[in-house]
């Protein structure tokens, strides 16, 4: 993936957050994607996410594996520590990364072939796992870096630019994450950044796995009338229904007064994520009812997007394995080894 | 033939044999006399042929017995094979609850009759429990034949059955069933049995995955990922024990982590991201794994990540003998993953040096920040050896390579990731969390010394340039070759791994006939100088390994430049542990008589 470093102004009158950080702090290098690329709307997004929660940079850690989705990772957080890993395994590099230090905040981003086809397996025991994470899947329903062909999520009768129709049922990554417990799940529009950032935030707080699928249509390959996954179709077809504001702890009370709100989450660190009621009563704590409804606006053609489905008491990995408070990278060496004396009288058990 | 012989038990795996031959196995020991024993299991739950060699040698060899004295022979199934393995004049050990079976009745042997199956089934209620005490009762017979003393043995029961009354009462008859009807009926001891030696005081019966589980625990591991595999899964299991023994505050958090991953690629990736955020983290696994793991190896090895692999060897290709012994991923390890790569390997002779190599693993994957392989196999890993009680020095403190710290970090002008500071082709690396100036972005595609994106074939072949040297001068610092010479010698036998135990003893063998051998065993790879050194100064070369296609002698020609044939190769790649006979015989055929 080529980068390209951005020249370090700062305009004086920028905006600064609880660390007295800019929105440039959270940047990264230059995005070398196609100019209209929806991922470049997450990648912004994601900025506004870290910046608006007072997120240190150096305190995330950026995962992902290989594709256009997987480049992005580049494009924000220069100051974080970031693994472009290995054709969709970044799972398993976050595992690991995160069972050697629980407290960073790992952000995965992958897409549809990185997730869905070669990593599916790695993309479903992460979420059995409930790694603590938040994981972006960037859903174009194309491989844009091979140029053009269908991923595991294009839709039946969605075509290439040349017209050739897919034949084969698509994965759709939310009814998997639903399927295997995934403890947040939702959809989202890489058009639609005030629906997304939100979104975005509370994944990041959500103590477990958070998923969330963004419609981020390619440009170049499947932005054509015949594509399911076009700015134009996404657009039209999909359906805000279960809308979230996010509230963080520090400024809770002030949107206590907030008219609208029918369901309230707290999340793992007191912040909390509310459900505006629009149309539809919409439960997202009921993974089957989730479920059913997705499925049910798939039937008419609609993709519904939102915080689909939250669960604030799934054990995650850690908690699951019962480490310690600390994280494992922190512990001192002498906390680890028993000593001489310990294998002294082991080794007694063993004649 | 007092303290110098060897018998084997053939039962029907499932059957519960393994506490009686542990039992066996465990009583020599404690008469202070050297005992080593081999598991010649299937990969199987219930029902298939299992069976236990144990070898006494007062001289300490611990390889394969060279010729069985003595077969328990206690599944029909095998009857054939197992009386055709017993040496003439040795001796048959039989259930005699049914009448002498034709396929057990070979001249020029003795043979003796027990009713374990009748005694059993009068003496115990319920078929699990006869089928058990029948295992014991056959110790008890052998008990007898073999001199094995009877007080050993009760202590033993008594150590282990301490809180379990009725157990430790039913388990203290059978071997009284077995033991007085031999002693009734046979001239017991036998020509060969044992007598009490002092040789075992400062050593321990410990098979290689659980000593190199407590390796990864004293080096402070703190990540374990992996899929079962046979027969690394038991190193898994053992650290996990010892986790679980060692590592648990009074709250009940533990100070590790273990993931059982969905598969070897997802377990290299764990052991990968853990390592990379500063945990010591490993693996253990076996061929088929190691197949798996390519394409993050590669990574790891391009990325500059350390990354400790435990591969315990069995026999392939593909699935191939699971339960069977062999030293054939030699090549698939040493250049593991696509592209130019070369790896750091370990090759433990036994599980003593399994312990200490996983502990120098560790320290040598976050010194050079590259995957370190310690490659056992079955025959290590899995069976029983007697060695040297492990010790540990509490001044020990891990070497964690060149990590900076937030302070380090501050004072740089600026950090580059892949910068060769020293000239050692060792780049100074961060940790996420640590500081900002120190992020850096990771990646497998083509990077410059920046860690920046590159398609520049400059900037590409300083960074792999850089890894090559990395590796060249790391050989230097892993464990030194053992070489062990002898005044006159112009044959050289070159060895690795499991190998060792028959090779000690085969030197013996062709010294006292007259063949005088030097001897070097390979304990890592890349190769240090002294190896071509002895390559070089040997008119004659054998290289003893496990595998059919002398995978050593063509790294040795590879890597030293010696002409393959140069080296003659010793191969024994059947899937059994080697034996000193087999080497015997293939130096012998080749040297005697001939001008050497």
């Amino acid at each position: 993936m080529t980068s390209i470093t951005k020249p370090a102004v700062r305009h004086p009158g920028l905006e600064k957050n609880a660390l007295g950080l800019t929105k440039r702090d959270y940047e990264g290098s230059m995005s070398t994607l196609c100019a209209g690329c929806g991922h470049d709307s997450v990648t912004a997004a994601l900025i506004q996410a870290f910046f608006e929660l007072d997120i240190p940079p150096h305190r995330a850690a950026k995962m992902s594996g290989i594709g256009c989705s997987s480049k992005t990772t580049a494009y924000l957080l220069s100051q974080s520590h970031g693994f472009n890993s290995v054709h969709g395994r970044m799972p398993s590099v976050a595992t690991g990364a995160n069972a050697a230090n629980k407290d960073l905040h790992y952000i995965g981003i992958s897409g549809d072939g990185d997730s869905l086809s070669i990593g599916l397996g790695q993309l479903c025991h992460a979420i059995r796992r409930n790694v603590n994470m938040l994981y972006v899947l960037e859903n174009n329903g194309v491989y844009g870096l091979t140029k053009g062909q269908f991923s595991a999520s294009a839709d039946i009768g969605s075509t290439l630019k040349g017209g050739e129709p897919n034949a084969q049922p698509p994965i759709d990554p939310v009814l998997l994450a639903l399927n295997l417990g995934a403890t947040f799940v939702a959809r989202s529009f890489s058009g639609d950044k005030s629906q997304l950032v939100p979104i975005l935030k509370a994944g990041l707080l959500h103590k477990g796995f958070a998923l969330i699928d963004v419609i981020s249509p390619c440009v170049s390959f499947n932005d054509h009338d015949g594509s399911t996954k076009s700015y134009r179709y996404t657009r039209e077809h999909h359906v805000d229904i279960a809308p979230v504001d996010f509230v963080p702890l520090q400024s809770e009370i002030s949107a206590r007064t907030e008219p609208g709100a029918t369901t309230a989450v707290t999340m793992h660190d007191g912040s909390v994520v509310r459900f505006r009621r629009v149309g539809e009563d919409y439960d997202p704590s009921d993974r089957d009812a989730a479920y059913g409804f997705v499925r049910a606006h798939q039937a008419k053609g609609e993709v519904v997007t939102g915080l689909l489905y939250i669960e604030q008491s799934g054990a995650d990995m850690h908690a699951v394995s019962k480490t310690v408070e600390r994280p494992l990278v922190e512990l001192p060496f002498d906390e680890l080894c028993p000593g001489s004396a310990a294998l002294d009288d082991l080794m007694s058990e063993y004649r | 033939m007092v303290n110098d012989f060897a018998f084997k038990i053939g039962t029907v795996n499932g059957t519960g044999s393994a506490s009686a031959n542990g039992l066996l196995m465990q009583s020599i020991f404690r008469m202070g006399v050297p005992v080593s024993g081999k598991n010649i299991f299937p990969s199987n739950i219930q029902g298939l042929p299992t069976w236990y060699e144990i070898r006494v040698s007062e001289h300490g060899y611990t390889a394969r017995p060279n010729e069985i004295d003595m077969v328990v022979a206690l599944n029909p199934g095998t009857y054939a094979r197992d009386v055709a393995s017993i040496r003439p004049g040795g001796y048959l050990l039989y259930d005699s609850s049914w009448p002498l079976d034709a396929a057990l009745a070979r001249q020029g042997i003795n043979i003796l009759g027990v009713p374990f199956g009748a005694m059993c089934v009068e003496a115990f209620q319920g078929d699990r429990p006869r089928t058990l005490m029948r295992n014991i009762a056959y110790a008890g017979a052998l008990a007898a034949l073999l001199d094995i003393d009877i007080k050993v043995i009760e202590t033993l029961l008594h150590e282990k059955f301490a809180r379990k009354k009725a157990l430790l009462d039913s388990n203290h008859k059978a071997i009284r069933l077995g033991y007085d009807y031999a002693k009734e009926n046979f001239a017991c001891p036998l020509p060969f049995h044992l007598r009490h030696m002092d040789a075992t005081r400062d050593y321990v019966l410990l098979d290689g995955n659980t000593s190199a589980a407590l390796g990864c625990l004293y080096a402070g591991a703190t990540v374990g990922a992996w899929y079962p595999i046979t027969p690394a899964t038991s190193l898994m299991e053992a650290f996990k024990d010892f986790c679980e023994r060692y590592r648990v505050d009074a709250d009940g958090r533990r100070r590790f982590c273990i993931v059982q991953a969905e598969d070897e690629l997802a377990a290299a990736g764990i052991v990968i991201g853990a390592s990379w955020a500063g945990a010591r983290a490993f693996t253990s696994t076996a061929g088929p794994g190691i197949s798996l793991m390519q394409e993050f190896i590669g990574l790891a090895y391009y990325a500059d990540v350390p990354a400790v692999f435990f591969d315990i060897q069995r026999t392939g290709p593909s699935t191939g003998m699971p339960t069977r012994t062999q030293q054939a991923d030699l090549l698939s390890i040493a250049y593991a993953s696509h592209g130019d790569t070369k790896h750091i390997a370990l090759f433990p002779a036994n599980p003593e040096e399994c312990f200490y190599m996983a502990t120098e693993a560790f320290d040598i994957a976050e010194r050079f920040q590259t995957p370190v392989f310690v490659v056992s196999d079955l025959d290590i890993g899995m069976n029983d050896w007697m060695c040297k009680r492990l010790t540990w020095d509490d001044n020990y403190r891990p070497d964690r390579g060149k990590v900076l710290s937030a302070e380090e970090v501050a004072a740089l002008p600026k950090f580059s990731r892949y910068v060769d500071v020293e000239g050692d082709g060792i780049a100074p690396r961060t940790l996420p969390g640590v500081h900002p100036k120190g992020a850096y972005f990771t990646r497998g595609s083509g990077h410059d010394r920046h860690g920046a994106y590159t398609e520049d074939a400059a900037a590409y072949r300083d960074v792999v340039d850089r890894l090559a040297k990395k590796l060249a001068l790391a050989a230097a610092a892993l464990p030194a070759p053992e070489i062990v010479t002898q005044p006159n010698a112009e044959i050289g036998i070159v060895s690795l791994g499991s190998c060792h135990a028959a090779v000690v003893e085969a030197l013996d063998r062709l010294r006292d006939q007259g063949i005088a051998c030097d001897y070097l065993r390979v304990r890592s790879f890349p190769f240090a100088a002294s190896i071509t050194e002895f390559l070089k100064s040997h008119s004659h070369i054998f290289v003893v390994e496990q595998n059919r296609d002398a995978q050593l002698r063509s790294l040795l020609a590879l890597e030293t430049g010696v002409a393959r044939d140069r080296m003659t190769p010793v191969l024994d790649y059947g899937g059994l542990p080697l034996t000193a006979e087999h080497v015997v015989r293939a130096v012998t055929s080749q040297t005697v008589g001939a001008a050497v």
